[in-house]
């Protein structure tokens, strides 16, 4: 008599199982087919094509009704199993049990829900099913607004299908960049703009709240408290094997239902197949490996010797217009050597990783047309020391000559362009450089090329190259670092001209050689996206030196010193007392009068810091940053209110400017001082920025500094008020702000662009004046915060050992 | 055999980021990089001792907050012209949890 084989399942996995037992021998099982969903298989994968438009569900069935007769399947389709009897050998269906010889689980995943407030109102949907599609394309059609959270591949295939049908569509994802696990953050970025033209806004590290709405979604509201407005929200957050049947059927689960290499569960007449298992602590996500299994599974069906093994996979996303693959291991590392190839222009991005002669791993933006090649040398395991140097260009390259670019250059046409943004052809270059144009200023100067946002500037330099041959020497401009060829001044322009507002949105348009930077561009770059975007990005702490990101000066012996504002050196009994409150309590060795009339205590442990904080929070203190690229002090002298010379308000005025300026971020640190008379004892002519009062008004200078050099301030200009002193002291600030190279303190950057240059800016013009006072305000109403009450508040946990184990034993 | 210790939740580290574990014999660094790999190394940079866990890590090594040596967290060794070596320690993620290998504690009682 036949064997009766049962299946719990008609999906991807199942269906290649019954495909190759019914191909190789077709009489040896009785089988019953049971499906939850009211249908047999189809392709799952085709759903998002489906959404979008471009396919209809007809086109993705894979075994149809006929097929099913055809080989003899009882099919129990829209009919959940509820039970598995082992004892009694049975399923039991909701329509009825059913006897089985050999069982085969396959049921798959069911969609993570995250469990917040408002997940069952109705427009929620997870997307895994015909169904889930059928009702997002009904709700589309109703227009209105979708939120999609989860940025990985579901989540943006279905945003991009919801866009495609009308809908105004964000997607939320909790990580800082869409599919972190395929990605790194170069391709995350560009698949982020990609989608953005596409008209789907992306929110990263967003982290949902809760659903709103009473008897429909009508929003979502984040941690942050940011609102949005939702017609329809489909929770695309993760999977879960669908266990519950093997679980109760009392057969060994861990996170999916555990199966050996020939997929047998611990009842070895029960096999499982697809997304429901686990295999060596691996689970399954796409259909690859779930094909092989489906192999091994039919074979063990039929007695025949197989094994399965975990094979490396490789990840493309379905949208149309953003080529993405990834695949193999491609985190970097010592050992490891990395080759990346950026073309800004075109928007391709390709990263390799290398260890040992072997590719391991690959990331692919925007040309994917070789990634089935490389796919194969990692999965091969192939020797790839002889076409290192090509590697990166594509099967097409190998064997032939390692590419020239100059010969490349020398090879275009006149009328090629060079540079995009200007419209200048390589024709145009080469005619300046005949006039006499021999180097890159120059030819910028008389054609504009390589101008504007600078991309082309290597190009530009080639051209001169070629056309000048040895007599073209290479400029010696220094490069922030070794992941980059280009300057601070240059990536400062393409920051602001390419609207470029996150970090892997520079060093794809900058064309890093290095996948994320490092601790010499990463300063210097976040800074300068944080003064030109103040709103778009926000603030990395991982990217700042330890001082900033703990809002503390480390000490030799790894202790901080935490250091109080006294608001133009002023302070009360109070405040003192405060001060030596905590200077006992947290037991500080060192309690200083600083150079910049404050009081700094030093020598507090990094744990204690929060509480140090929130006792001096408490008094109504906040941070100096006495640790920051920023304003540190405003020095003041007595003036008018006690000393027999003082013209004006020297005390008055400082605390002023220390109110409006204080939180900050510049260049490099920032100090003021406010002197009452000619006499100077506050020092104003040696900080950055100093005023001295006089009987008519205030003569502001800057360039001042008194360390490793002595500089002198130069008069900027005399105004006759407060108010103007103020305006043009934020308006020089966000000048520098805005256009100094890290690390250039005032006189550094004014001996590079002319103190008549800043005088023309904020002295001359008062509507640029205005804008920039403007600006820096804007910037101020997310900056001018105290830090330590943020970290009290958020952070606290952090500046704690993440762990104790001083009592735990070692064996 | 080799017995693992729980020691957090991945996420309590920022990416690309540490924080620090205390031991009965000084404090270790447990570092997370951009790949969600985790490392852990004694807290004590081989120039001056200066705290590493409050370096910048960057691909998968860290610079000294206090002088920039730059120390590979997957050997500890000291990058470039310096010369030197920190002790590193079995470490791996699972199910968003990091676990020691609780050798670590035996082998900070040797050195
Ligand atoms: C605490 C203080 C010394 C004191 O006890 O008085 C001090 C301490 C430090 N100074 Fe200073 N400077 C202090 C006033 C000064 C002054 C005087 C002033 O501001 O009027 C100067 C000269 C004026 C100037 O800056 O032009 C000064 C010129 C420097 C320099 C050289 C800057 C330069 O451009 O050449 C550095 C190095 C740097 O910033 O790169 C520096 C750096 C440092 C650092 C942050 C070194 C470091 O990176 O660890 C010191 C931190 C010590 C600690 O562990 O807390 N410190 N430093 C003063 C804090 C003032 C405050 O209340 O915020
Ligand atoms: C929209 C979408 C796009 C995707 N894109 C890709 C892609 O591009 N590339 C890729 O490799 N993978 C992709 N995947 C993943 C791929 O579809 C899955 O890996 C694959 O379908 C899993 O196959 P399976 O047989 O294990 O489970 P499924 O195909 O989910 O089949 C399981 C079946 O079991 C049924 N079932 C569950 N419990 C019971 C029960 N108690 N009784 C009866 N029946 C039950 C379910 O109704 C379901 O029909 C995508 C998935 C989705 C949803
Ligand atoms: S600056 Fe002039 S007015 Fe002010 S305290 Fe000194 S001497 Fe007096
Ligand atoms: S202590 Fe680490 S570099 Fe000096």
């Amino acid at each position: 008599m036949k064997q009766k084989l049962v299946v719990i399942g008609a999906g991807m996995a199942s269906g290649r199982v019954l495909e190759h037992l019914v191909d190789q021998n077709p009489d040896a099982y009785d089988i019953t087919l049971f499906n939850a969903e009211p249908r047999g298989n189809y392709n799952r994968i085709m759903l998002s094509p489906v959404l979008s438009g471009e396919k209809a569900y007809a086109d993705i069935v894979t075994h149809d009704d006929d097929w099913y007769a055809a080989h003899n399947i009882t099919c129990r389709f829209g009919e959940h199993v509820t039970q598995i009897d082992r004892e009694a050998k049975q399923v039991v269906g909701q329509n009825g049990a059913v006897a089985y010889d050999k069982l085969l689980i396959a049921t798959g995943s069911a969609p993570f829900i995250i469990p917040v407030q408002g997940k069952d109102l109705p427009g929620v949907i997870t997307y895994r099913d015909l169904d889930d599609t059928n009702a997002m394309i009904a709700a589309s059609e109703r227009g209105g607004k979708a939120v999609v959270i989860g940025g990985g591949l579901l989540g943006l295939e279905a945003a991009a299908g919801l866009a495609e049908r009308g809908m105004d569509v964000t997607v939320l994802h909790l990580m800082g960049h869409l599919m972190e696990r395929q990605l790194d953050e170069s391709a995350g970025f560009l698949l982020r703009r990609d989608l953005q033209k596409k008209g789907v806004k992306v929110i990263c590290r967003a982290s949902t709240a809760a659903i709103l709405g009473e008897a429909h979604v009508e929003g979502v509201m984040l941690e942050d408290n940011t609102g949005l407005e939702a017609d329809l929200v489909v929770m695309a957050v993760g999977i879960r094997p669908e266990t519950r049947l093997a679980n109760d059927a009392g057969l060994e689960v861990a996170r999916g239902i555990e199966v050996n290499a020939q997929l047998q569960t611990s009842d070895p007449d029960i096999f499982a197949v697809g997304e429901c298992v686990e295999f060596d602590g691996t689970l399954f996500g796409l259909v690859a490996p779930l094909y092989d299994q489906a192999k091994v599974v039919a074979h063990g069906l039929l007695g025949q010797d197989d094994a399965f093994v975990v094979k490396e996979l490789s990840t493309k996303l379905k949208v149309t217009g953003c080529d993405l693959f990834s695949a193999g291991d491609f985190a970097d590392g010592e050992g490891r050597e990395d080759i990346v190839f950026r073309d800004p222009g075109r928007g391709v991005y390709r990263r390799l990783v290398i260890e040992d002669d072997i590719l391991i791993g690959a990331v692919m933006y925007g040309d994917t047309s070789d990634s089935n090649w490389f796919f194969g040398l990692i999965r091969d395991k192939t020797d790839i020391a002889e076409m290192r140097d090509t590697l990166i260009f594509g099967p097409a390259y190998q064997g032939g000559t390692p590419l020239d670019p100059l010969a490349a250059v020398a090879a275009l046409p006149r009328d090629a362009e060079i540079c995009g943004c200007n419209g200048i052809c390589k024709g145009q270059i080469e005619d300046a450089i005949a006039g006499g144009a021999i180097d890159l200023g120059a030819v910028r100067a008389v054609t504009k090329a390589s101008a504007s946002c600078g991309t082309c500037t290597g190009l530009v330099e080639q051209v001169l190259a070629v056309s000048l041959g040895e007599d073209f020497v290479l400029p010696t401009a220094q490069p922030i670092c070794g992941c980059t060829s280009m300057t601070h001044e240059d990536v400062r322009r393409m920051i602001k001209s390419q609207k470029l507002t996150s970090m892997a949105a520079v060093w794809q348009e900058c064309g890093w050689t290095t996948s994320c930077g490092c601790h010499i561009c990463r300063p210097a770059l976040n800074f300068y996206l944080l003064a030109d975007w103040p709103l778009e990005y926000q603030d990395d702490p991982q990217s700042r030196f330890v001082n900033e990101r703990k809002h503390a000066n480390i000490q030799k012996d790894g202790t901080f010193s935490v250091v109080p504002r006294m608001w133009g050196g002023i302070t009360t009994p109070d405040e003192l007392r405060a001060i030596a409150d905590a200077a006992e309590k947290y037991a500080v060795p060192t309690v200083k009068v600083t150079g910049g009339q404050r009081i700094d205590l030093l020598g507090v442990r990094g744990e204690d810091l929060p509480g140090i904080w929130a006792d001096l929070n408490a008094a109504g203190m906040v941070s100096g940053h006495a640790y920051s690229k920023g304003l540190r002090t405003v020095k003041t002298c007595v003036g008018t209110d006690h000393c027999r010379f003082g013209t004006q308000d020297s005390t008055g005025l400082g605390i002023k400017l220390e109110k409006e300026l204080w939180g900050s971020w510049t260049p490099h640190k920032l100090k003021l001082a406010v002197s009452g008379c000619p006499r100077n004892c506050a020092e104003a002519t040696c900080k950055d920025i100093g005023v001295v009062c006089v009987d008519s008004g205030y003569q502001i200078g800057i360039g001042g500094a008194a360390g490793m050099d002595v500089k002198e301030t130069e008069l900027l200009v005399q105004v006759a008020t407060e108010a103007e002193v103020i305006d043009v002291i934020k308006a020089v600030t966000q000048a520098y702000r805005e256009n100094a190279k890290y690390l250039d303190r005032i006189y550094k950057w004014m001996n590079k662009v002319g103190l008549d240059w800043i005088k023309a800016r904020v002295v001359d013009d008062l509507t640029e004046r205005a804008a920039l006072v403007d600006r820096f305000e804007l910037s101020q109403s997310i900056y001018r915060k105290d830090p330590w009450a943020d970290h009290v508040k958020r952070k606290a946990e952090t500046y704690r050992p993440l762990a104790n184990l001083s009592l735990e034993a070692a064996e | 055999m080799s017995t693992w210790i729980d020691i957090a939740a991945l996420d309590d580290i920022p990416l690309r980021g540490a924080r620090m574990i205390k031991t009965a014999l000084g404090c270790v660094a447990i570092f997370r990089t951009a790949g969600d790999e985790v490392y852990a190394l004694d807290n004590a940079c081989p120039h001056k001792g200066g705290p590493l866990a409050e370096g910048i890590v960057h691909g998968r090594a860290v610079t000294c907050p206090l002088h920039n040596w730059v120390i590979s967290l997957e050997t500890g060794k000291v990058q470039g012209a310096d010369e030197g070596q920190v002790a590193t320690y079995a470490a791996r993620v699972e199910n968003g949890r990091i676990l020691l290998d609780r050798s670590f504690l035996r082998a900070r009682a040797a050195a």
